[in-house]
């Protein structure tokens, strides 16, 4: 959900971009972190744990704890919590340790 | 992948309080002298820029002014200065023989190498975990995560929020929640009293938010999101001491403590030492923050879990120890006056636990 009023701050957003997760178009705004557009579309899982394949979630969101890794435009292993939003990227959620390119 | 090599006298790793300040300080007390910032977020700051709440403490630290205020000031003057550059999205990797750093630059697409006089470590800490079964779904989330999502990007984490720890993080950030519109259901202490400061546990009650000491996580549930806390009393062994109370809730925030990020110290061959009350190992350091390694420094939450205004001192004092030993000026006036200004801040009741644990790390010698 995005705050659409706070008593403090004043939130200036880039422009509107269309990205897509998993194949699906969704809309942000241009240089915010990957994994707050995700979420303000109700995006919570990134990841799974290796073994027990357990859902995981943004949890640090300054690129310390590697839950977020996803897959960006073909790359695997992207720390999507520190990563601007780019008009047309292609997001998905990664299955695996990932593939070195 | 391509790699560029970059000339530097001083390398700052971190572009948090600490990092800014120390190539401010630097660059203004040796001009001349080149200095790079690298910083793996694409956003400088670090976790000064996701405060919304104004600061107590002294003037020079700009008290009084909120956390993401004092963080564009910082930014402003380092951005201005022409002999510093910063590398965003740049993570430093490794250490290396005669000084070498490398990074990798994820906007560029290729490895940095760095071959500086001195290297600054300013990379700050991260957000301690809690155990119990549930602990990676979904949903919960350390508290600075949560304050990054709603403060720096305007996005709500959830809408029903349960608050484990009552430090002065779980105190600020469950304000600041209600602030931006959640429900904050509850917060949850381990401990029989509350750690933060009373001004900020009393603005929190009077919002009608039950504080609940002496009480822990026990679970947290949900199918593929958090749906329910579980949180039951403990008596001072940290044992369950009664019935279990259920919170229907989409986030649950963590706000445990940090843990300095000390891999880079750790991996050059710093000294290290375990020190309690500076958030667990820190590399040794000195007054003038030099480790063991001639070449690197410390500055911040990596040397020592503190706050924004002692993160700043520090970073000037490394600043100006690592500008004097390249220029060859005589730096040693302003070096003590900003460690006399250090040991002002720290006089505080609140900087007991820092003077202790910086104390116990001079005992040790550098070997
Ligand atoms: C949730 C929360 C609330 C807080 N509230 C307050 C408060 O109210 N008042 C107060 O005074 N203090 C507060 N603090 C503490 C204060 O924010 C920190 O003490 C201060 O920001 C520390 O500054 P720093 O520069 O050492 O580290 P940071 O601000 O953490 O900056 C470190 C920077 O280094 C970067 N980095 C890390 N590793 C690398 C690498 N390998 N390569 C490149 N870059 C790297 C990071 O991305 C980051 O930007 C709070 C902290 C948190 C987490």
């Amino acid at each position: 959900m995005r705050i659409d009023k706070h008593p403090v701050l004043h939130f200036e957003k880039g422009r509107k971009v269309q990205f897509y997760f998993d194949g699906r178009p969704m809309t942000g705004h241009e240089g915010e972190a990957v994994t707050a557009a995700l979420h303000a579309n109700g995006v919570m899982v990134l990841s799974h744990s290796l073994k027990r394949r357990h859902p995981r979630g943004l949890f640090c969101a300054i690129g310390k704890c590697a839950s977020c890794m996803m897959r960006v435009d073909g790359q695997d292993n992207v720390r999507t919590c520190i990563l601007p939003l780019r008009e047309g990227m292609r997001i998905e959620t990664q299955e695996g340790k990932g593939r070195l390119k | 992948m391509a790699l560029k090599i970059n000339k530097c006298d001083i390398l700052i790793i971190g572009g948090g309080p600490a990092g800014l300040e120390a190539a401010y300080h630097a660059a203004k007390a040796a001009p001349g002298l080149k200095i790079s910032i690298v910083e793996e977020n694409f956003l400088l700051g670090g976790q000064l820029i996701k405060q919304t709440h104004s600061f107590f403490g002294s003037k020079n630290q700009f008290a009084g002014k909120r956390g993401f205020e004092i963080a564009e000031l910082l930014m402003d003057r380092v951005r201005k200065n022409p002999d510093i550059d910063i590398h965003l999205q740049t993570s430093a990797l490794g250490c290396y023989e005669g000084g070498i750093v490398a990074c990798e630059s994820m906007a560029e697409g290729c490895l940095k190498e760095f071959q500086p006089g001195r290297t600054i470590v300013a990379a700050g800490a991260r957000e301690n975990m809690a155990p119990f079964p549930g602990n990676d779904l979904p949903g919960v989330f350390g508290a600075g995560a949560a304050q990054t999502l709603m403060n720096v990007y305007g996005v709500l984490p959830g809408r029903k929020v349960v608050m484990l720890g009552a430090g002065n993080i779980g105190l600020i950030v469950s304000y600041q929640l209600m602030q931006a519109g959640a429900e904050v259901l509850a917060i949850i202490e381990g401990l029989p009293m509350i750690g933060g400061y009373h001004v900020h546990a009393a603005k929190i009650r009077r919002m009608g938010v039950p504080i609940l000491a002496s009480h822990t996580v026990v679970r947290a549930t949900g199918k593929s999101t958090l749906e329910e806390v579980e949180v039951a009393p403990i008596d001072k062994n940290w044992k369950i001491a009664g019935e279990s109370t259920v919170f229907q809730a989409d986030t649950l925030c963590l706000a445990v403590g940090l843990t300095p990020g000390t891999e880079l110290l750790e991996q050059s061959g710093c000294r290290m030492a375990f020190v309690k009350e500076l958030g667990g190992h820190v590399a040794w350091h000195n007054d003038r923050m030099e480790t063991s390694r001639p070449e690197i420094l410390v500055a911040g939450d990596v040397s020592g879990i503190e706050e924004a205004s002692t993160a700043m001192l520090e970073g000037k004092i490394a600043g100006l120890a690592a500008a004097e030993g390249l220029s060859g000026l005589d730096l040693s006036d302003e070096i003590s006056r900003a460690q006399q200004e250090l040991a002002g801040i720290r006089k505080g009741p609140y900087g007991e636990k820092a003077c202790l644990g910086k104390d116990k790390l001079c005992k040790l010698s550098v070997r």
